[in-house]
């Protein structure tokens, strides 16, 4: 520890801090533009010069360790003088034109220039002018005149994002910010350069001019698009989302935003939210109150109960809702008699349903994921599922962690990777179980799994060593892997490693609440906090075998389900699908025949639960829009008409009331242990597809998110094949072909990646030129278009 | 232009036979002695460094560091790559002597270098060679071809333990990648630009490991102090300036051209040497050390000795040795507006006050020489200057005040002429 005085304060810090760290650890704030916490120090904007007793000049807080013994003055006359210089500086070639600029009232700019700038400007020469940039549909960068050159946005990409996408081209004066010539930024991240530039330079461009900063409101609320749960700022105005900012969390999303969280609330406010009930009579839809919308569904729901019994009820819940929702939809569907709902629309392998006894989550804090030594990440396109987390595991890299992986394609992830091994999808537990056994033999122990048909090969040792070797090392299963047709494989063999290696293991989360919605029985087999209950069918099941009703809580199958070809054939038999949605979705005005306009996140009060277990509650931050209403209370109020017991809720406390104690000390609840499971490779002939939701396909609002859609990576899909595969089917890269599962074929253009394995074809889903196929990890057949 | 050889590294260098730089000519003049030396009788590398002290040889790149101490700070015994750099971007108006070194002995570098790499235990060394002078980089490259060949470079150095590869990489024409962490940035393949330090290259230098950077002229100084002992060439020179040094005479004299004389010979000789002013005109001043050293008044050159002490006595700097010569008919706000120009297009842009400063100096004294000055203008230079030096990353900032300041001080009454009568008070001839 040194001791050191910053402006007569006596203070103790660890070595290798700087005076900026110092100055921090006791509230002293030094201006600064280009030093941010999390970035590499730069040392170039130089607002930050303090007086150090003993140095000949002025020193940079942010760049100058600390010494024993050393004295600070950060306000001193001094301090003060080279401060207000470099301010002058900066404003000499910006053109202070605050008045129409989009940062104003948030610059930091102008807020230290009120400080440190003088009244008037000794620059009477001509001021310097820098064209506008395209950096794609998110960022703005077209007043460039206004860049202080602080470099944060060339840091940002390079070390967080992970590639260089921002440069700065030139020398001098002349030094301009700018993307590759042509290029857009196109990182999954990008949106945090608005947040880092200090000044109006990069600014939201969906957001740009819509609002003054000072007349928003600030909200606190939960990303719902994946199971991170990101903290949000909503800022809102005249009862709109006009944008949405990261509020910081240094346990879950540190200071940063995936775009996917930042920009989908554009959803939100467009046109395709449905705003009133509507219910279908002779084939066209008619608006109506929500007393007849109700009724109508009451009338459904005894109508087919009666005609072909409780059992011919389907319920289908999307993990985006709240998991006070999630809760009163299990209580009305087991109050009703109904046992077939599921939330795990994606899922395919539900063979551990059976042996398992808690909700599968990360198996610890997403911190100790991100600093333990060695991870292994099972199926997962990290960069499309988890953003930010994809992020944070590359930062653990840079720190030392060995990260590995087993996937079905050998994608970019801007890292360095220890040990890989690429194989299909049906044969990801073939590679987890080479892993497992060869944990076994270092660690000289026996896994309690027949592991006699196993080969271990090389990379899958270099794992095991990595896992082992490893003072603290997590196993985690992506999307990917939970879709996969050996989902209870990969449980079971994961949970074998974790006790023989002493990994921590478990899932990333797919959706918002997927952590909520088992812990409060949104499930077919178990109940409320686990409670046994009359078993149901599952979602495959209620696909597989079609029911004669379904309710869709938040839902559109055709993009939402591993099979949307089946789900949809089983949404046009039933004899009524009642929809609560807050999107008026083509696939649900085809196939449904009442819609009821339910709250988005941003609408009703509720909670999520992040996959490390954490439960993070949420108020509305606008009202609802048009006559919707918030999905608890349509619950409620249903059961009411329904007449069962125990729907007397006031308020959303009172739900979360019944759910919550027991929540408080669920973290037993929590479990990723399962039983009963054996191994047994899936038997395959011909192409298998690989089918991932792409980031922006997600769910219902970020697929309706306007400029998240104007991005590359919601552009129409490829499949994808290695060269291999193209050459059997006679089709070279770039080509149209005809893709077909079932009853649907579409063209798309093929491409040759020899990262992929040999025997799958890879093609996004979820999007609106593929969502008429198959299931996401079914065969598939490829020929010449 | 002329090579005056009286000293060390031209000793015996005959620049008008055109095979002078080969390896054959340089080992006819006592060339590769120091290394055999060195590697026969296991010379340590204490003792190679020890002899640089004893040398007192200040490095020729400007700053004029001690280059004994700096080799000392390299951490020897580290485990990883450690890697030796030489400096051949000159690219600082008025310097052109690394390039005479290149062109006409550059076996003296290559072998200064190797002993570099053997004193400080690295096993790869760069010459990174200013982009402009290309027949420069290819004449070194065959060098390098030929120290190969002849088994000076590469594995088991005339049969010792001891190895080293050495390559040449050219820029691009930047002035800033001169500055040494700009040189290695650039070198690593990234945009050159000066990092901040600490850390120092000696810790934290290219691709992150442990370097030692210096100028060509310092490392081409090497194997006669082996050779010759460091008290010879302490000797050769003055005390705390020990040797000779190529100073590049360029301006307003008969003869200009790189000028090898040991430290502490006056400045009337070097002018003498140069053929004294052309035209018989009158001397006004003397940039003594290259662009970046501040003007002289040729009265006060005229009582100094070139060395680094007498020079910095007289406030300017010895820095790269590029001597330039005025005479009376320059106009000092135009020489001074060509030398601001030059800064503000080379500034590379990350400080603030580098960055801003640069340009906002150029052009007010751009307005000046127009005509166009203020009252307030000289003040405003003067403060704009002090809000520049001293608080950036490298020392251009610094570089581009010290020009605008000492024209101020010393030929002040030209600028406010000109600010007042809106004409300059010399009219300035081109000749
Ligand atoms: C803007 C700037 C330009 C420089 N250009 C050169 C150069 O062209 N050649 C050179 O040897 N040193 C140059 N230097 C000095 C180097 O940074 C470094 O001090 C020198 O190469 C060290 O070698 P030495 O100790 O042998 O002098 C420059 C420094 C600055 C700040
Ligand atoms: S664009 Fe913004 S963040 Fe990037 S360098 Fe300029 S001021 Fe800094
Ligand atoms: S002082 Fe000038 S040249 Fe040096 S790093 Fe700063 S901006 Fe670049
Ligand atoms: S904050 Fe320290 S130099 Fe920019």
């Amino acid at each position: 520890m040194l001791e050191i005085e910053i402006d007569g304060k006596k203070l103790t810090v660890p070595q290798g801090s700087t005076i900026m760290d110092a100055a921090h650890s006791v509230g002293t704030y030094i201006p600064h533009f280009c030093y941010h916490k999390k970035l590499s120090i730069a040392a170039n904007c130089r607002m930050c010069l303090v007086e150090v007793e003993k140095a000949p000049k002025p020193l940079p807080a942010c760049a100058t360790p600390v010494t024993d013994g050393m004295r600070v003055h950060t306000h001193s006359d001094l301090a003060v003088k080279a401060q207000q210089g470099v301010m002058e500086f900066l404003l000499i070639n910006h053109p202070l034109d605050c008045p129409i600029c989009d940062q104003g009232g948030e610059c930091q700019l102008q807020d230290i220039a009120v400080g440190y700038g003088g009244g008037s400007s000794r620059y009477q020469e001509e001021k310097r002018s820098v064209p506008g940039k395209d950096m794609g549909p998110l960022v703005s960068a077209e007043e460039m005149s206004r860049c202080i050159h602080c470099t944060r946005c060339v840091r940002f990409t390079e070390e967080i994002g992970g590639f260089q996408e921002i440069g700065m081209a030139n020398r001098g004066e002349f030094s301009e910010i700018l993307p590759f010539l042509g290029k857009t930024v196109d990182s999954e991240i990008s949106g945090n350069v608005i947040d880092l530039c200090p000044v109006g330079a990069l600014t939201s461009k969906p957001f740009r001019y819509s609002a003054r900063s000072w007349e928003l409101s600030r909200r606190k609320s939960v990303a719902p698009h994946d199971g991170l749960g990101s903290n949000l700022i909503v800022q809102v105005y005249n009862h709109k989302v006009m944008r949405v900012l990261p509020l910081e969390n240094e346990a879950i999303n540190e200071c940063w935003l995936s775009d996917r969280d930042r920009f989908s609330y554009e959803a939100l406010n467009s046109d395709a939210r449905l705003t009133r009930p509507m219910i279908k009579h002779d084939g066209k839809w008619h608006e109506t109150d929500w007393q007849t919308a109700l009724d109508y569904v009451v009338k459904g729901l005894t109508g087919v109960s009666a005609q072909h019994g409780k059992d011919a009820i389907g319920v289908l819940a999307g993990a985006g809702a709240t998991t006070e929702e999630l809760y009163l939809l299990q209580k009305l569907a087991r109050a009703f008699g109904v046992n077939n709902i599921d939330h795990r629309l994606r899922q395919r392998d539900f063979a551990a349903d059976e042996g398992q006894t808690g909700a599968l989550w990360l198996g610890s804090t997403i911190a100790e994921m991100a600093s333990a030594n060695a991870v292994l990440v099972v199926g997962s396109t990290q960069r499309h599922e988890q953003p930010l987390l994809a992020a944070r595991l590359r930062q653990a890299v840079k720190k030392g962690a060995e990260l590995n992986l087993i996937h079905v394609a050998d994608d970019e992830l801007l890292t360095r990777v220890n040990a890989k091994l690429i194989v299909a999808p049906q044969a990801l537990a073939d590679g987890l179980a080479q892993v497992l056994k060869a944990v076994a033999e270092l660690k000289g122990a026996s896994a309690n799994l027949d592991l006699s048909g196993v080969t271990v090969y090389d990379e899958a040792r270099r794992i095991a060593e990595s896992l082992v070797r490893a003072e603290t090392a997590s196993v985690v299963l992506g999307s990917v892997a939970q879709h996969s047709p050996v989902f209870s494989q990969l449980l079971a063999i994961g949970g074998e490693i974790a006790r023989l290696s002493g990994a921590h293991f478990g899932v990333f989360s797919e959706a918002a609440n997927s952590v909520g919605a088992q812990f409060v029985g949104a499930l077919p087999r178990r109940g409320f906090a686990g409670a046994a209950v009359t078993a149901g069918l599952n979602a495959a099941e209620m696909i597989a075998a079609p029911r004669k009703a379904y309710v869709l809580w938040g839902v559109e199958p055709e993009a939402d389900c591993h099979d949307g070809q089946a789900a949809v054939a089983a949404m046009k038999a039933a004899e009524t699908v009642i929809a609560f949605t807050a999107f008026k979705g083509d696939g649900l005005l085809d196939y449904a025949d009442v819609l009821l306009p339910t709250a988005p996140f941003t609408e009703t009060a509720g909670s999520f639960v992040n996959m490390e277990g954490k439960l993070q509650t949420f108020n509305g931050v606008v009202r609802p829009l048009g006559e919707t209403r918030p999905g608890w209370k349509v619950l409620r109020v249903l059961g009411n008409l329904l007449s069962l017991q125990g729907f007397e809720q006031n308020t959303v406390e009172d739900v979360r009331a019944e759910f919550v104690g027991p929540f408080g000390d669920g973290a037993a609840k929590l479990s990723n242990a399962v039983s009963g499971v054996a191994l047994d490779k899936p038997a395959v002939t011909g192409l298998v597809r690989v089918g991932e939701v792409p980031m922006y396909h997600v769910d219902a609002i970020v697929r309706r998110a306007p400029s998240l859609q104007a991005t590359v990576h919601a552009k129409a899909p490829v499949a994808s094949a290695n060269p291999a595969v193209l050459a059997a089917a006679g089709l070279a890269d770039g080509e149209l072909a005809v893709v077909r599962q079932g009853a649907c074929e579409v063209r798309v253009p093929v491409k040759a990646d020899a990262g992929l394995p040999e025997g799958v074809l890879r093609l996004a889903a979820a999007h609106p030129a593929t969502v008429g196929l198959g299931g996401l990890f079914d065969p598939i057949e490829l020929k010449r278009g | 232009m002329a090579v005056f050889a009286n000293g060390i590294l031209f000793e015996g260098v005959d620049t008008s036979d055109p095979n002078c730089w080969k390896i054959e000519a340089y080992q006819a003049r006592g060339g590769y002695q120091a290394l055999k030396k060195i590697l026969t009788e296991g010379i340590s590398q204490d003792d190679v460094i020890a002899e640089l002290k004893t040398s007192s040889l200040r490095g020729r790149g400007g700053a004029g560091f001690p280059t004994g101490l700096k080799w000392s700070f390299m951490p020897r015994s580290f485990p990883g790559d450690k890697y030796v750099v030489c400096n051949t971007d000159e690219g600082e108006p008025g310097t052109f002597k690394d390039r005479d070194i290149l062109r006409f002995n550059p076996h003296a570098l290559i072998e200064g270098m190797i002993i570099a790499g053997y004193a400080m235990g690295a096993a790869r060394g760069y010459n990174y060679i200013h982009g402009e002078i290309f027949a420069e980089y290819e004449r070194f490259e065959e060098a390098l071809d030929e120290a190969r060949r002849a088994g000076f470079l590469g594995q088991n150095i005339l049969g010792s333990t001891f190895s080293y590869e050495l390559f040449a990489h050219h820029g691009y024409g930047a002035y800033i990648c001169g500055e040494e962490t700009a040189l290695l940035e650039s070198l690593e393949g990234k945009k050159g630009q000066p990092r901040f330090k600490p850390p120092f290259p000696a810790s934290f230098g290219l691709y992150g490991k442990p370097t030692t950077i210096n100028n060509t002229e310092t490392f081409a100084s090497v194997p006669y102090i082996i050779t010759q002992g460091g008290q010879k060439f302490l000797e050769l020179g003055k005390p705390n300036n020990g040797g000779t040094k190529l100073f590049s005479v360029s301006g307003h004299v008969n003869r200009p051209g790189n000028y090898e004389i040991p430290l502490g010979t006056p400045f009337a000789e070097l002018l003498e040497m140069a053929g004294g002013m052309r035209g018989g005109k009158k001397l006004k001043a003397v940039i003594p050390g290259g662009s970046s050293a501040p003007v002289l008044p040729g009265d006060i050159m005229m009582q100094c000795t070139m060395d680094y002490d007498s020079i910095a006595k007289a406030g300017s700097m010895l820095g790269s040795g590029a001597v330039i010569v005025m005479n009376e008919d320059v106009c000092m706000v135009r020489a001074l507006e060509r030398l601001a120009y030059f800064y503000h297009e080379e500034s590379c842009g990350q400080c603030t006050p580098c960055r801003e400063g640069t340009g906002w100096l150029y052009r007010v004294i751009h307005r000046i020489l127009n005509g166009e000055g203020r009252p307030e203008d000289l003040e405003l230079l003067d403060s704009v200057g002090n809000n520049m030096a001293g608080r950036t990353i490298c020392a251009l900032a610094d570089a581009a005040v010290f020009p605008v300041r000492s024209f101020t001080k010393h030929f002040r009454h030209e600028f406010e002429h000109l600010i007042e009568h809106k004409t300059p008070l010399v009219n300035h001839k081109w000749c």
